[in-house]
């Protein structure tokens, strides 16, 4: 960081945008790829499940949204003692906050199945079942809700009593586990329920 | 909380209906499928990024929004800069993995075209929604730190499956 007192030319400033942001995005960058390639190997289930792929920003998003927010409640907690950086103990408001963000997530989730069903069927284009769709959305967006609410708290409390601001770390964590577990469960939701139910229609 | 959630659900939903337009090219050709996490990812954190960035200059009094502001121009700058680094990348990764996964291929050149170009078009909206997100939380006396994120990365979504829709169409 330069003296924020002596002005900086646009130069300066974005060289040192461009250095302190070249690091983390590099990181997502193989996040990223990884999702995709989790993706790409969905084909079938895509072919199969109609509608599917209409879920999946949706669904990435919430895991964004809904745990980003608890990561970031959880980081204002901890400044303000409210709460122990221990998982251990049982605290109250860490439980209460984890289930909030679990249930927000599978509320979300399913509404973001709903209302892909009735989009897909108000413009007349090909879906698949209400409950296919509503059982995927549940599944995956049970296992990764558990997943990354774990992720979130591990991480933020093990990096607070290690001295780091866990505002910092949040994001980069949320973003990662969020897009790759993301998608990992999806496709493992799909299967399981095709399974269950059999092919999509 | 849950009503803002259930709006930026609807907001996404636009983007997956996007996609879903285009299954057929995009089932055809796994690369641009693995591109498709990526690149709208890349293109929100471009967005938060310059959001976090922005709302701790105008928090420390060194931000107005005034065309020739240095922070405003640098952090601009450094975006776009970013992408054309981030983004060959993108398509060079997207392309050497799908190559593992898949037998249909497009050529590594077209790949990086189609990365390299939404990339950069990406890059100047994140921009552009994000210095907007930015002054009207300002100008509605909200903190830019609770809302230009959210705002950013769920729009961010919608544009980069948009864009890349529109790049695919002419470049593939």
């Amino acid at each position: 960081m330069a003296a924020l007192d002596t002005p900086m030319s646009v130069v300066e400033v974005a060289r040192e945008a461009y250095r302190e942001a070249l690091p983390a995005l590099s990181v997502s960058l193989v996040a990223g790829l990884l999702s995709g390639v989790v993706l790409g190997g969905m084909q079938d289930e895509l072919r199969v499940v109609s509608g599917l792929l209409m879920l999946v920003p949706a669904f990435l998003a919430t895991r964004g949204n809904v745990f980003g927010s608890f990561g970031a409640r959880l980081a204002t907690a901890l400044h303000q003692g409210l709460i122990e950086p221990r998982v251990r103990g049982g605290d109250e408001r860490l439980r209460a906050a984890v289930t909030a963000a679990l249930v927000n997530a599978l509320l979300v989730s399913v509404f973001a199945a709903v209302a892909t069903y009735f989009v897909l069927t108000l413009l007349g284009l090909p879906h698949a079942s209400l409950l296919t769709l509503v059982a995927i959305a549940t599944i995956a967006g049970a296992l990764s809700g558990a997943v990354l609410a774990t992720a979130v708290v591990v991480v933020v409390f093990a990096g607070y009593r290690r001295g780091y601001n866990p505002d910092t770390i949040v994001g980069p964590v949320v973003t990662t586990t969020g897009d790759v577990f993301g998608l990992l469960f999806l496709l493992l939701a799909v299967r399981v329920v095709l399974a269950l139910l059999g092919g999509g229609g | 909380m849950l009503p803002i959630l259930f709006v930026l659900t609807l907001v996404e939903l636009g983007s997956g209906l996007v996609l879903d337009s285009f299954e057929a090219t995009l089932l055809q050709f796994p690369s641009l499928l693995v591109l498709v996490p990526v690149t709208i990812g890349t293109a929100g954190n471009l967005g938060s990024v310059l959001a976090a960035r922005l709302s701790t200059a105008l928090h420390l009094g060194r931000l107005s929004f005034a065309p020739d502001d240095e922070v405003l121009a640098g952090n601009a700058v450094a975006t776009v800069a970013l992408s054309f680094t981030v983004f060959p990348a993108v398509g060079a990764g997207a392309w050497a993995l799908s190559a593992l996964v898949a037998e249909t291929q497009l050529a590594l050149a077209t790949v990086l075209l189609v990365a390299t170009a939404s990339g950069a078009i990406l890059a100047v909206l994140a921009v552009l929604v994000t210095i907007v997100a930015t002054y009207a939380a300002y100008r509605f006396g909200l903190d830019p730190d609770d809302v230009v994120i959210p705002v950013v990365t769920n729009v961010s979504d919608v544009l980069g499956v948009v864009v890349l829709f529109a790049v695919v169409q002419i470049v593939v």
